[in-house]
């Protein structure tokens, strides 16, 4: 990014109404825009490329970035058939609003999501500068073609900007089906190219939700039902008011997507002031029955029951039950997975001022700024004319910021105090306070017949996210979700004989939502680990015996270039061992393998080999960046703190309890991408799901003990 | 409320604050220096961290009264002194980042290492390191970017390898 320009590019667009820049709080303390004289016109040529007529690109980012790299990707695909570099144009984030179209980044959707629609967007504003260029010239278009920034005449070699084309070419009908590069010739996408938004994150410059200031703020922290859905009986705000900058105390409320719970927030001129008095509170619950109810053994207590019955089926070949009553050699069992916290290292925060006139300004970390227009309007009554939002740079999310308890709490207060309010939460209110990722359990059966695996049967059970979050899983209903999660048609392994997958919804008011990956990240493990115990079963290596039920050619390339990689068939010295395990997500295919050695009781993770066939993608370093995040993640949740329930209450509230992985036992690690050309998949969760298997499978080789439930004591083995 | 005087980036500070807030939401919103991250609040994620007079410390967990007067603080906006320190050029050319917001007081506690340890070996650095969480699992990158300033700083051709 041209940072010199970029105050003045500021000053100009926001006079135009254009989206928002990343140095949020330089311009939120700017001049009074009423003496800047727009010097240049910003013309609008399609949604995503505004040209001024000085020369100035800007493109628009509709994907936040919380750390996925979608200020570098998304731009990227405008850029290359723009014929423009990404370190000549500005980037600003959009705002939400309808002509940009989707704008949550979730669902690793960015450049699989966007890979046409932004190209086209691109190499139409291309076609329009040419046909300008070339009525210019009284040429014919054909002669003429689009370099950095430039379109040139070939046979006289004369040249225009498009800063010089702009206003003729935004006047012009945006073609319908422009023509898109040949990949053969991308100069941006699939070549290494350094991030342009690192340098402000390693000198403190970049701009995250909890660093923004706007003038007049107050600031919130609020206190929130230990039992997440308790009723508040009395509220003692004595000692809280002694303390100096507290302005007041004030009953609120926490919006949900399925329900809202009652909470106290304490108004300061600072948030360490609203934070000291928020201790100092003393506020009554009313816990309704959930101390006796409400924990996360009895709802596992209760997923177990469930995996005894038949649940609703989602999908079944041949007559599964009857072959597996009959089969010879099977095996039956379940694979757990905790619920867990997203912890973001930057916790929940937002600022909103609901103004007089009733329009509504915010600034916060969220990660579609769409999805947060479509709840700010619905829960305040308002048009999404009337909200406009900032999107601040996210440190981090996993799919936490995509859910808007935080910010609707920040719009009810500042509509209550009529003024800023920036709410920011603890680490214990985001570790106590969910949504987390639901626990689930995977009820497994499978037999194999003559050395292959034959039959199999997933029954995935637990809380539905459809049916929790968004009211939309009737009772009869299998959890549509697990068709691109667990269904014989994502995972491609043909079982000859018979298989099925199953679900039942075994509900909690413990609230959830998506985490990394979603539920690949639950079912991957009770899939893939029992692919091993069937493979062990058939007497088979568990990477030919995968690769014998695999019938998708994508897959068996990913499996045989871990294969080669990470050197599966050469012998390991004795007190070391390796597990492999596939999985396919957000179409892309992932397959890891992990290397163990016996440490006193237990076992160190020395090293993991990650293959990834994403199709194509924008930048091989940010693929890998991606995958060794997801590794980290991925082992995180198989070995470190799960969250639990007890009496109503989490039991873990800040990270001396629910425990993160750490440097010192982050294994060696090494990416390797296939390089299939086909449609590109997801990057920023794929690489997860078949991280815990593989772990669990390496563990199994080397001790021979069989781990099914997450997570587990790597320490202690015995 | 109390005064204190401090020198922060080498810039002699005076604020008027609760004796009991921590050093973390001073810089931030007293002294306007944004840089430095809130993450726990226990001293258990290192995103806090800055220096004082050159030891890396949680800011989250020290008070400002616990601060002797004109107790020296360095935080990410002053680590390279005007320059890019050549931990920070090493965390661009290894691409470290992801979200970012760890970086700061990643960057902080390596600064710290490399002073008193300018040839670490990995479990050096694991060691100096594992204080500071980084939920993107950027830990592999961080090793490589130190063993890069580290061999920078020994050919001397950056600055900030004299530090």
């Amino acid at each position: 990014m041209k940072n010199t320009s970029r105050r003045d590019f500021l000053k100009t667009t926001s006079l135009t109404g254009f989206g928002f820049a990343l140095g949020v709080s330089s311009f939120a303390k700017d001049a009074p825009l009423k003496k800047l004289t727009p010097a240049v016109l910003s013309l609008e040529i399609n949604p995503f490329i505004i040209i001024d007529t000085a020369g100035n690109i800007t493109l628009v980012n509709p994907r936040p970035d919380m750390g996925q790299g979608s200020t570098q990707a998304v731009p990227s695909l405008l850029a290359e058939e723009l014929e423009v570099s990404l370190d000549k144009v500005n980037i600003i984030q959009s705002d939400g609003k309808g002509k940009y179209g989707n704008q949550t980044s979730g669902g690793s959707s960015s450049v699989r999501g966007l890979w046409q629609p932004l190209r086209k967007a691109g190499a139409a504003a291309r076609e329009m500068l040419t046909e300008t260029a070339a009525k210019r010239w009284n040429v014919s278009s054909t002669e003429c073609f689009a370099q950095d920034g430039k379109i040139i005449h070939r046979p006289s070699g004369k040249s225009l900007t498009y800063g010089e084309l702009a206003d003729d070419a935004s006047k012009l009908e945006v073609p319908k089906n422009p023509k898109l590069k040949d990949p053969k010739d991308f100069k941006i996408i699939g070549k290494y190219n350094k991030r342009i938004d690192v340098p402000e994150r390693v000198t403190g410059k970049a701009v995250y939700g909890l660093d923004v200031d706007v003038p007049g703020m107050v600031y919130a922290s609020i206190l929130h039902s230990p039992m997440v859905h308790g009723k508040i009986a009395s509220i003692d705000d004595t000692d809280t008011k002694k303390i100096a900058g507290v302005l007041q105390v004030v009953k609120t409320e926490r919006p949900m997507p399925h329900r809202t719970s009652e909470a106290v927030a304490v108004i300061a001129t600072n948030w360490w002031a609203a934070l000291k008095g928020k201790k100092a509170l003393k506020v009554q619950w009313d816990n309704g029955n959930y101390d006796k109810t409400l924990s996360t053994e009895k709802y596992f207590a209760q997923t177990y029951e469930a995996a005894k019955k038949d649940g609703i089926n989602f999908e079944e070949k041949g007559d599964f039950t009857a072959k597996f009553t009959s089969a010879k050699q099977k095996i039956e069992t379940n694979y757990e997975t905790p619920f867990l916290a997203h912890a973001p290292i930057e916790p929940e925060n937002a600022i909103v001022h609901v103004k007089d006139d009733g329009s509504i300004e915010i600034w916060a970390p969220v990660q579609g700024p769409d999805w947060a227009l479509r709840d700010v309007c619905g829960y305040m009554k308002v048009k999404p004319e009337q909200v406009k939002i900032n999107v601040t740079l996210l440190g981090g999310a996993f799919g936490r910021k995509a859910y808007h308890d935080f910010l609707l709490e920040a719009c009810h207060l500042s509509k209550e105090l009529k003024k800023p309010v920036k709410v920011i939460w603890t680490r214990e209110d985001d570790i106590t306070q969910g949504p987390y990722r639901p626990g689930m359990l995977s009820h497994m059966q499978g037999f194999v017949e003559n050395g292959k695996i034959t039959g199999f049967h997933h029954h995935a059970i637990g809380e539905s996210i459809v049916g929790q979050v968004f009211k939309g899983l009737k009772e009869d209903e299998a959890d549509p979700w697990l068709s691109e999660e667990i269904s014989t048609g994502n995972n491609k392994y043909n079982f000859a004989t018979a298989s099925k997958i199953s679900w039942t919804n075994v509900k909690t008011d413990i609230p959830i939502v998506w985490w990394r990956s979603v539920y690949a990240s639950n079912f991957g493990w009770g899939q893939e680990c029992f692919i091993d115990e069937l493979a062990h079963l058939a007497g088979k290596d568990p990477l030919q015996a995968r690769l014998e039920i695999l019938e998708d050619e994508r897959f068996k390339k990913v499996l045989e270039t871990l294969a080669e990689k990470a050197h599966w068939n050469e012998k390991l010295p004795a007190g070391k061992a390796k597990g492999i395990a596939v999985f396919k997500s957000f179409d892309s295919i992932s397959a890891a393998c992990v290397t163990v050695a016996k440490q006193e009781n237990g076992a160190k993770i020395e090293k993991v080999v990650s293959v990834i066939d994403c199709g194509y993608y924008v930048n091989p370093d940010n693929v890998k960046a991606q995958t060794e995040g997801n590794i980290i993640m991925g082992l995180t949740s198989a070995i470190k703190d799960g969250i639990t329930f007890t009496n109503g209450v989490c039991d873990q509230t800040n990270f001396h309890q629910f425990n993160l992985m750490r440097i010192n036992e982050a294994p060696a690690i090494e990416i390797h991408i296939v390089d299939s050309g086909s449609n590109p998949g997801g990057v920023g969760e794929p690489g997860l799901p078949p991280i815990a298997p593989a772990l669990g499978n390496a563990i199994f080789a080397l001790t021979g003990k069989r781990i099914r439930k997450l997570p587990f004591d790597i320490s202690n083995l015995a | 409320m109390a005064v204190f005087n401090l020198t922060v980036n080498n810039k002699k500070i005076k604020v008027d604050v609760d004796p009991d807030m921590p050093l973390l939401w001073v810089v931030r919103d007293f002294v306007g220096l944004k840089g430095t991250k809130f993450g726990c609040g226990m001293a258990m994620c290192g995103a806090c961290t800055v220096h004082l007079n050159g030891q890396p410390i949680r800011a989250c967990q020290t008070p400002i009264s616990s601060l002797a007067k004109n107790a020296k603080i360095t935080t990410i906006e002053g680590v390279g002194e005007g320059q890019l320190h050549a931990i920070q050029q090493a965390w661009i050319e290894e691409q470290v980042p992801q979200c970012g917001y760890c970086q700061s007081g990643q960057i902080m506690s390596a600064v710290a290492l490399l002073k008193t340890t300018p040839n670490p070996t990995d479990a050096d650095i694991d060691a100096a390191m594992s204080g500071n969480l980084c939920r993107c699992g950027t830990y592999d990158r961080i090793r490589k970017a130190i063993h890069r300033a580290a061999d920078t700083m020994k050919a001397g051709t950056s600055v900030g390898g004299g530090k």
